[in-house]
């Protein structure tokens, strides 16, 4: 049996992993609620991003800062971009019609960041190392995870104070509950619907730019953080922002507890079989209410 | 289109004359492709290969309106079960390529079980999950040749072995012809016309007494025994399998095709897996594209980069099917067809 220090060292594990899980199924949920769309080209979005954030700080030579605030911006006209000139456009807004639009848009930009970029791994460094570590109480944890942690957890409050005591985010909230009525009461959807798309795309930027530094940059680095926080996201249900994040720690700490005591190599399967087998309980995921569709 | 006046006119295999004549052309290029084209047999192949999978593919998400993004999933598991059989048990190739239909079927059941209460992302989700666990288990298990794969030696009939490409071409393209006709026939069918009821609205479908949850998992089965049979047929064509051929972006690019040819309809299929097969194989030499190729040569940076331009222009053909043409290639054709109908009006 472990002991309570390998328990405590494998929570902060999952905890790390989790919040760019969080941070995905975040940005894919903030899309959800606006606008119903499952947003499939959250990760090469990200991960184009970051690559900005990359060029900007080996080819300019420019500090960090700079790098960081330059992607997030890029981040957030991309968004509404993709908003303004392709899901306001469709001719037949269906589900089906916009998840093709988002996988057309996946398509595009994973092309284009390996055309445009090369195709070939490189390391992308954040001013936190991977390598150097601090231990607080017992646990060892490296600087790169203790500013996933922080930078996450600082991002989700931010997000939460957003919708919660802005006269913008009210709004959003009102759009998102009934769009019709917030119409009446003088709220442009079109442009709820274009900023959430622009903040969902710098939540998903910085997820990406917090866990490149773990595995090299190319332009497949966020496809496995997408199915998984696409994977938190409808465990936790779409419709609800808090259960989407604790589906990403939930699904990180079984992802991890499964691999620790059975196999590495099945961890995603069984990951990803968990949330059928939920999905088939709660077809709506754990948090969010399940409404019965009518005529 | 014209008026049909009876049902047996909408039934019938090929109404008028114009299409048992664009029927009668389709069929004597199908036959005599490997005669005009010989160097790009295995091109034509391929196209045929994955116009099977795109014809199952559209039944599911064209005819009953249910996405599958894990359908390499069934591929893989047809490719697989073919070879084993083929390999190991020697047992002649057709009955193996049925087993290999008959076991993806069953996993289409499997899979129908939790779709029948998921829809739109959470479908997405769960059909994507399955994609990504058959190939992750299939590199795992061992005899499977892990993740090297295994080879292939030709279609062992029994009596003959036929292992030259014309061959394995006539083989392929005659499976395909038949299984058109038969997605044809099964959409015109009561049960396509119950998948269409559920496609446009599953609550009016139920209350016209349509079972949902068999039509579904119907639907679910029909199409992963047409992807479970390209897959064998796959496997045999490359003359090997492993599991990295049955990435989750392959499924995507079979959503593609339909997506680009048109959903809902078997000619759609035909072009649009024909169009993206194209694409696929020909971004290593780019300035074959037709018209636009010197371009996009010009654009590119060093050959390794050029299968990024492949995925660019796929995606933009997505997005302009969305934003501009619903119907896909499909719909351009009836577009153009009914100008010329009512031509000069």
């Amino acid at each position: 049996m472990m002991d309570f220090s390998e328990i405590v060292t494998l929570i902060v594990r999952s905890v790390e992993t989790g919040s760019i899980y969080a941070l995905v199924g975040l940005a894919m949920g903030i899309i959800y609620k606006a606008s119903e769309v499952p947003n499939f080209a959250q990760g090469e979005m990200a991960t184009f991003s970051t690559f900005i954030a990359f060029m900007v700080l080996t080819v300019h030579g420019a500090p960090f800062y700079v790098a960081f605030v330059v992607s997030l911006l890029f981040a957030y006209i991309l968004g509404i971009a993709f908003e303004f000139l392709c899901v306001r456009r469709a001719k037949n807004p269906t589900i089906l019609s916009m998840i093709i639009l988002t996988i057309g848009l996946q398509m595009v930009l994973y092309g284009l960041s390996g055309w445009v970029f090369g195709t070939e791994q490189r390391a992308f460094r954040l001013p936190f190392s991977q390598f150097e570590t601090v231990e607080i109480g017992g646990v060892v944890i490296s600087h790169l995870g203790l500013a996933t942690i922080i930078a996450s957890f600082v991002l989700m409050c931010l997000i939460y104070w957003f919708l919660e005591h802005t006269k913008t985010g009210l709004a959003m909230r009102a759009s998102q509950q009934n769009s019709m009525a917030a119409r009446i009461n003088g709220i442009s959807s079109n442009r709820v619907v274009n900023l959430s798309f622009g903040i969902s795309s710098i939540v998903g930027a910085i997820a990406a730019m917090l866990f490149a530094p773990i595995i090299t940059l190319s332009p497949d680095l966020m496809w496995d953080p997408l199915l998984k926080g696409f994977a938190a996201a409808v465990l936790g249900g779409f419709a609800s922002l808090p259960g989407i994040v604790f589906g990403g720690y939930i699904l990180a700490l079984i992802e991890n507890l499964f691999g620790l005591w059975f196999s590495l190599e099945y961890k995603s399967v069984v990951a990803m079989g968990i949330i059928v087998l939920v999905l088939y309980i709660k077809p709506s995921g754990l948090f969010s209410k399940h409404y019965q569709r009518k005529v | 289109m014209d008026m049909k006046r009876h049902h047996y006119e909408d039934v019938q295999f090929l109404h008028g004359w114009a299409n048992k004549f664009w029927f009668a052309v389709f069929v004597v290029l199908v036959i005599a492709a490997p005669y005009m084209f010989p160097a790009q047999l295995f091109l034509i192949s391929l196209i045929g290969v994955n116009i099977i999978i795109a014809l199952g593919l559209n039944i599911l998400t064209g005819n009953t309106g249910q996405i599958s993004l894990g359908h390499a999933g069934f591929v893989a598991i047809g490719a697989y079960t073919t070879v084993v059989l083929m390999q190991s048990w020697m047992i002649p190739f057709p009955a193996a390529l049925i087993a290999g239909g008959i076991l993806a079927m069953l996993f289409g059941v499997i899979l129908a079980l939790p779709a029948l209460r998921l829809e739109g992302p959470y479908l997405a989700i769960a059909t994507l999950a399955f994609g990504i666990a058959i190939k992750i288990i299939l590199g795992n298990i061992p005899g499977l040749g892990g993740h090297n794969g295994i080879s292939v030696i030709g279609m062992d009939l029994g009596f003959t072995m036929i292992t030259s490409e014309v061959g394995i071409y006539y083989v392929i393209a005659g499976i395909a012809l038949v299984m058109g006709i038969a997605a044809r026939n099964i959409v015109k069918s009561r049960v396509g016309r119950a998948f269409q009821a559920i496609r446009d609205s599953d609550i009016a479908a139920s209350a016209a007494g349509i079972n949902l949850a068999g039509y579904k998992t119907m639907s679910f089965m029909i199409s992963a025994f047409y992807a479970g049979i390209a897959g064998g047929l796959w496997a045999v064509l490359l003359g090997y399998i492993n599991p990295n051929m049955f990435e989750f972006v392959v499924s995507i690019e079979y959503f593609a095709m339909v997506v680009v040819g048109g959903l809902g309809f078997v000619a759609g299929s035909v072009m649009g897996a024909a169009a993206v097969t194209y694409l696929r194989v020909n971004s290593d030499n780019l300035n074959s594209v037709p018209v636009i190729g010197w371009l996009l040569d010009l654009m590119s940076i060093d050959l390794t980069v050029q299968t990024g331009v492949t995925w660019v222009i796929t995606g933009i053909v997505l997005i302009l099917v969305v934003v501009l043409e619903p119907l896909g290639l499909y719909g351009i054709w009836l577009r153009i067809k009914i100008y010329w109908r009512t031509w000069p009006f």
